[in-house]
């Protein structure tokens, strides 16, 4: 008796899926779920999920059931390829949004261009995640190589220095971000009093005595936060107080922690924006704190952000294709050479690697510990 | 730029590594302690030191509320970094070192290391627990003002080193002051009472020293409960002067006073001060070479910046072990490795 209640349930459920005759197709996001990073991962997911709820009756119209899926790469390149895989052989899904780390991204679409799954990216910054020229790989932050010249710009436009110090620590990121500040101040004649790259974690006396000798207005450090953060709080302690720049290696609360009492006049780039910088996200923010009970932060605007231009390109292309489900390809062709609108970030065009067109690099400055938008700077990749 | 705001930067630069080097002497006491007793070059050290720092950073911490004297708390904190330090060293020799006394030399060598690793990882969980890396030192208020700040009036030394141009912060002074304590009692120590006798023995002679009615054993034990106190007062130390302190601060440190143990020569107690102190001095001006190079328009000094410091305290070990190879103040004895 049982047994045939249930399998008419069964039949019943089946008829009416039937009935409505609707083709489901996925949206997925590839972020770390687990792990130290899960926190970042989990916003990025989180506000995909907003976006799928918003255009879920849109989708609907058109006969189409729409749904997130949602991948954990663990911030781990061989975890993201491997779910990648898993993702090109699921043929629901039309598009990803992901991922948080350059490092996975750049494996893990490449392994998806085969079957032409496009990326969305919320938070990849590395050149070479669009230099490779990939067709589905996109991206709606900045780029690295804009962080430097972004930098530049403050320290003569709002600092209004003359006279700059530069420091890096050695490595890829720090000596490249440190170079391209050079030739950005170079180019607008300031003059550079040093150059100069360090490993040292703690001891920074011969530095500090070289930069109150040369009295320069501003200072700009090419490094991580737990280098630069004790850098500072030598640096106060020995009486100077010049601004410090740098770039989105001090987004970070601990570096406030580690300078301490010297936690004043810093000023970082970086291509997370904290949602208050961000004018139509306080919607957003109410909207996620509601569905999630958890604070939306920047890297949740900015997975709502991907995703919506996700769901903007698949919708475009199924529109082409005359209200059916449309194929990868074409999605992955509507998103690059789309134009989207109705984003917390501002509009979103891409080139043809996939950078946006324009993008927006935000200048944080830590006072007394306090972090704060100081203001946002405009850039535009070198290819259009 | 002119001589008279070159000369008193060379100054600062000099005393600022002076400074420096008293932090690495303290250091390399506790490698050249153990050596002196057993030939061992105790890697773990680095970790006791940090320990010691890290045993600064709470008392700092726990006693950041309390209105107490400033000085208070740093004796507190010495006394107990100096306490949990050289019981740790005892517990290390004991479980990690003395079951392979009679092991070729290379055995406790690795397990030294091994013990460097364990320590970096207990001490990363233990404040990792309590959700804190990186450690910032909650110093008592005017610990790092000036020290005999422009415009005041200074008697004494404050005002001898005004006059020369030398301009150090508050806790500079306090760090100079306790280093040079701790080298008295050291010295007073190993020089001038009974223990410091035995210890010298066994040093000497540990078998020989066995047969005159001395426990090598618990000398050695004692060598470990000094160079670890030591260790213990050379991380707060370490904490003052640098302002933070995580699990893993101990490596850099220790390989310069490991550096500055051997240039002095190692086992040799005023060896050891006098490798730090020119260790640091060394390094402070190599750090600032290149504005020499920019100032004189010399291209090949200007290439020379403070990425080099440590290099450049290498290469001068490098240089004394090629032309003295005992080091410094150090006494020739064929069968030391």
């Amino acid at each position: 008796m049982k047994k045939t209640a249930l399998s008419l349930s069964v039949l019943a459920a089946l008829a009416l899926g039937g009935a409505s005759a609707q083709t489901t197709i996925k949206l997925a996001t590839l972020s770390p779920l687990s792990g130290g990073q899960s926190d970042l991962g989990t916003q990025i997911r989180n506000g995909a999920q907003l976006a799928v709820n918003e255009y879920r009756p849109q989708f609907q119209r058109l006969g189409l059931n729409l749904q997130l899926i949602a991948y954990d790469d663990q911030a781990d390149p061989a975890t993201g390829t491997s779910q990648a895989r898993k993702i090109a052989s699921d043929r629901s899904i039309l598009a990803v949004v992901g991922t948080l780390n350059s490092g996975v991204a750049i494996p893990s679409s490449a392994a998806l261009q085969p079957s032409r799954v496009a990326l969305v990216s919320p938070a990849n910054t590395a050149n070479q995640v669009t230099d490779r020229g990939l067709s589905n790989m996109n991206r709606i932050v900045a780029r690295d190589d804009a962080q430097g010249p972004a930098g530049a710009n403050f320290i003569t436009g709002t600092l209004k220095a003359g006279k700059v110090y530069i420091l890096n620590d050695k490595t890829a990121y720090g000596e490249g971000l440190a170079r391209e500040v050079e030739k950005a101040l170079k180019a607008k004649n300031v003059q550079v009093v040093g150059n100069e790259g360090t490993e040292e974690k703690s001891d920074f006396s011969s530095i500090v005595a070289k930069i109150r000798l040369q009295r320069p207005d501003a200072i700009y450090f090419g490094g991580i936060y737990n280098q630069v953060g004790v850098f500072i709080k030598q640096l106060r302690e020995a009486g100077v107080t010049t601004p410090v720049v740098g770039g989105d290696g001090l987004d970070s609360s601990e570096l406030a922690t580690i300078a301490g009492a010297g936690a004043n006049n810093i000023y970082f780039t970086t291509v997370a924006a904290p949602i208050e910088a961000l004018p139509a996200a306080r919607t957003f923010a109410a909207n996620y704190q509601k569905t999630f009970n958890d604070t939306a932060q920047g890297f949740g605007a900015f997975g709502y952000d991907a995703a919506k231009v996700a769901l903007q390109g698949i919708l475009a292309a199924a529109r082409a294709n005359g209200n059916k489900a449309p194929t990868r390809q074409q999605v992955e062709t509507a998103i690059r050479r789309g134009n989207f609108t109705g984003l917390l970030s501002g509009n979103v065009s891409f080139n043809s690697v996939g950078d946006r067109r324009a993008a927006t690099l935000y200048v944080m400055n830590v006072e007394g510990g306090k972090y704060k938008l100081a203001t946002s700077v405009p850039v535009r990749p070198t290819k259009q | 730029m002119d001589l008279a705001t070159l000369l008193p930067f060379v100054v600062n630069v000099i005393a600022g590594g002076l400074v420096l080097g008293f932090v690495y002497a303290i250091i390399a006491l506790g490698y050249t302690m153990v050596y002196g007793v057993l030939q061992l070059i105790n890697f773990a050290h680095s970790e006791v030191f940090v320990t010691g720092a890290v045993v600064g950073f709470e008392v700092f911490r726990v006693l950041a509320p309390n209105p107490m004297n400033g000085y208070l708390k740093l004796l507190i904190a010495l006394v107990a970094a100096m306490i949990v330090s050289g019981l740790l060293n005892v517990l290390i020799e004991r479980l990690a070192y003395r079951p392979l006394r009679n092991a070729p030399k290379l055995v406790p060598l690795i397990t030294a290391i091994g013990v460097s690793l364990i320590l970096q990882d207990v001490l990363r969980i233990i404040e990792g627990f309590q959700g804190r890396f990186d450690l910032t030192y909650t110093l008592p208020a005017g610990f790092s003002g000036r020290f005999c700040a422009e415009g005041s009036s200074c008697a004494g030394l404050g005002n001898v080193l005004r006059t020369v141009g030398i301009d150090l912060q508050l806790k500079d002074v306090i760090l100079i002051v306790v280093a040079l304590l701790s080298l008295a009692v050291l010295n007073y120590l190993v020089n001038r009472t009974r223990l410091g006798k035995a210890i010298r023995a066994v040093a000497q002679d540990r078998v020989t020293a066995g047969l005159m009615g001395i426990d090598a054993n618990r000398m050695i034990s004692a060598t470990f409960l000094i160079g670890g106190a030591l260790g213990g007062i050379s991380g707060v130390l370490f904490g003052i002067k640098f302002g933070t302190v995580n699990a893993y601060s101990g490596f850099d440190p220790g390989i310069i006073a490991f550096t500055a143990a051997v240039l002095g020569g190692i086992g040799s107690i005023p060896g050891a001060v006098l490798g730090g102190l020119v260790l640091g001095v060394i390094q402070n001006l190599i750090g600032v070479t290149n504005i020499f190079g920019q100032l004189l328009g010399i291209a090949n000094l200007e290439a020379i910046d403070a990425s080099y410091q440590r290099i450049g305290a290498f290469i001068v070990l490098v240089l004394i072990l090629i032309f003295k190879p005992t080091g410094l103040l150090g006494k020739s004895n064929v069968e030391k490795v």
